[in-house]
């Protein structure tokens, strides 16, 4: 199971290894919200969910997307802008989507997936079906009014739904502290009628632990939802290849505990060198393989711009 | 004999055969399932399909039009009553960020099967915030339909096709409308986008009446008769995607044009409408053209100022007047006591 988490973590983190060496080139067509230091969360996560699971993102959503199952040549070639990306280049890196793995989207606006997630889950539940869906958000959204109303029906109708709020702390660059007078993203959950519970420090086993529990009860027909908090940390700037620790809203300081936690490194304690080995180098095969996908695919064709406005 | 049926029953019977055809359809919004059933139009669906498929909602506009479009994507066919299009404003991240979107930005991957139901209120004192008719925001939207049916067979019609339409439909009513009867089928039928209805044939001017106003259109038409005026009377029905053609035609014929709304004018489907109808003429007939709609201020609960704030039938006949006559002639109808303008009683 460590392999198969260390494999998980180390594609993602390499991943966007790749398109922040790429960014300069302008050969990506899309605004980059890099998960770097914030894997943990999405595959914890997902490990414990089905392939029948669905999740709804956020605009920083490469790692929930990959984690979920959701093809990697496809999301480069939508970064790329090409005809072979998930969504034909009309989404990009803010919309990435994949249906067959589950991956049902991500908005730019915050919050603003939330209910959707919850409308998925009222339908799963109505359609007699065992699936769970999982809303991942940041604490950001918790600010949002979409975020209570929603809390507010989910608990209301039991629905089998999960929420993970991914608290990295910042809003862009404004921290949690400077947006709300407690730090008590939990007990607002909780006072809607549900479970909430915080896991500290990107821990990925943990996440997957509760996360499986959470999904076996509703699997079962135990009445959801459930909210996790899973503390973490953005390492790169909000949007963009860089670092942003010389703006001087936080300090490369704060940002040490993350570095030296990292979970990718303290899995990689826990794996065989030569399985490590053999790990990484398909990993780096694959993302190869997957840029020079991009690369090679198309650009849509002009006419391709009046397509999928409408169904019929 | 024609089955006669208001438009509140075409709603309802539109609403229960497609619940009952698909089980996919769902229907929720605040208080579709309380005593009073949003004027009947939900009367009876919580009793034969129970509280899992028709149930009302918290106060959380934005957050359930969010679950509406979750639920489609997940297949179910969701109808979202709002009893007042203004509560709408609500619920603009989801219908423009999303429920238009998610076709298009997902490159096709997914649909948004949704029925938006919003009404729109006139008269005894609805005021600032139960009268508006906000359409045009969502025509201007790529991705979004919009239906505005004036009579009970069109209200059934394009709300079966709205239900079945894999798009995301915004689907208006105006509640004055819903006293309004009319000949309706018991069949199942739909009234698709793509063609307007020529409500009554005229040669000297053609009227556009849109939603309610399309009742003062046949008034002013009326009112005009007696002046000699003959008004060709269209109702678009489904304002996205329009059918310009219909218009287009009878413009060529009758050289005139005035559109109605119920609405304002300044960026509303009657700009619109008249500048898809120059453009497709491009100067190959001559053409006046003349707006109707909402008074540019906010609107008023006092019926002395609520009055002269909307456009009515013997409003429509003056103005058309001129517009068939030139200059400003003053000309108004005398008053039909048959013509004169429906009220609508509260409370409510």
């Amino acid at each position: 199971m460590v392999e198969r988490f260390y494999r998980s973590l180390y594609r993602i983190r390499r991943v966007e290894e790749e398109i922040a060496a790429v960014y300069p080139t302008d050969k990506i067509k899309s605004p980059v919200h890099l998960s770097i230091g914030q894997e943990a969360v999405s595959v914890g996560l997902c490990e414990a969910l089905r392939a029948d699971d669905v999740a709804f993102g956020t605009y920083r959503s490469h790692a929930l997307y990959l984690a979920k199952g959701g093809d990697l040549k496809k999301m480069i070639a939508e970064l790329y802008g090409k005809l072979d990306g998930c969504a034909k280049g009309k989404g990009g890196s803010m919309h990435l989507v994949d249906v067959g793995a589950g991956v049902m989207g991500a908005s730019a606006v915050v919050g603003t997936t939330i209910p959707q997630a919850v409308g998925f889950a009222y339908a799963l539940k109505l359609q007699r079906k065992d699936a769970v869906v999982a809303s991942v958000f940041g604490d950001g959204a918790v600010d949002e009014g979409v975020f209570h109303e929603s809390m507010n029906f989910a608990a209301l109708k039991s629905l089998p739904i999960i929420f993970v709020c991914e608290n990295n702390f910042y809003a862009i660059h404004t921290h949690q502290l400077k947006r709300r007078k407690l730090a008590n993203i939990c007990e607002q959950a909780q006072v809607y009628g549900m479970p909430a519970e915080q896991i500290p420090g990107n821990d990925v086993l943990g996440i997957h632990e509760r996360v499986s529990e959470a999904a076996r009860k509703l699997r079962s027909g135990e009445p959801g939802p459930f909210f996790f908090e899973c503390l973490t940390y953005r390492l790169k700037e909000h949007v963009g290849p860089n670092e942003d620790f010389h703006l001087g809203f936080r300090s490369s300081d704060e940002a040490k505990s993350w570095i030296e936690n990292d979970p990718i490194r303290r899995l990689a304690e826990q794996v065989s060198s030569t399985e490590r080995s053999k790990i990484e180098r398909e990993v780096e095969a694959e993302i190869r393989e997957a840029f020079a996908f991009a690369e090679n695919s198309p650009f849509p064709k002009p006419d391709e711009l009046y397509t999928d406005v409408f169904g019929s | 004999m024609k089955r006669m049926l208001s438009f509140v029953d075409a709603v309802r019977e539109a609403t229960d055969q497609e619940m009952e055809r698909d089980a996919s359809v769902i229907v929720f919004g605040l208080d579709v399932d309380d005593p009073k059933a949003i004027q009947g139009t939900t009367r009876g669906l919580v009793e034969k399909y129970g509280p899992e498929r028709v149930f009302g909602t918290p106060l959380s506009e934005d957050a359930m039009t969010g679950v509406a479009i979750g639920a489609a994507l997940a297949g179910l066919k969701p109808v979202h009553v709002h009893i007042r299009m203004d509560f709408l404003m609500l619920a603009m991240n989801q219908l423009v960020n999303i429920a238009a979107k998610s076709r298009y930005m997902y490159g096709g991957q997914v649909q948004v099967p949704l029925v938006v139901r919003a009404m729109i209120g006139k008269s005894w004192g609805q005021g600032a915030q139960h009268s508006q008719g906000l359409y045009s925001f969502f025509m201007h939207v790529p991705g979004l339909k919009v239906a505005a049916p004036t009579t009970p067979y069109d209200a059934k019609g394009c709300l079966i096709h709205a239900i079945r339409d894999n798009d995301p439909v915004i689907y208006v009513e105006h509640r004055i409308l819903h006293f309004q009867k009319g000949p309706v089928p018991e069949a199942h039928y739909t009234v698709p986008p793509g063609k307007a209805r020529i409500t009554a044939p005229g040669a000297d001017v053609t009227l556009v009446g849109i939603s309610y106003m399309q009742v003062e259109c046949l008034r002013a038409r009326s009112y005009l008769e007696s002046a000699g005026i003959h008004a060709e009377v269209i109702d678009p029905i489904w304002l996205s995607p329009l059918d310009v053609d219909t218009i287009v035609e009878s413009v060529r014929k009758t050289g005139r044009l005035c559109v109605v709304d119920n609405d304002w004018l300044t960026c509303g489907a009657s700009a619109e409408i008249i500048t898809l109808v120059l453009e497709r003429l491009q100067g190959t007939v001559p053409v006046r053209v003349r707006r109707m709609g909402y008074a540019p201020v906010t609107c008023p609960p006092t019926p002395t100022l609520e009055d002269r704030y909307y456009p009515n039938g013997k409003t429509i006949a003056s103005a058309v007047y001129d517009l068939v006559k030139g200059g400003q002639s003053g000309w108004a109808p005398q008053e039909k006591v048959e013509l004169q303008e429906v009220q609508f009683k509260g409370p409510f």
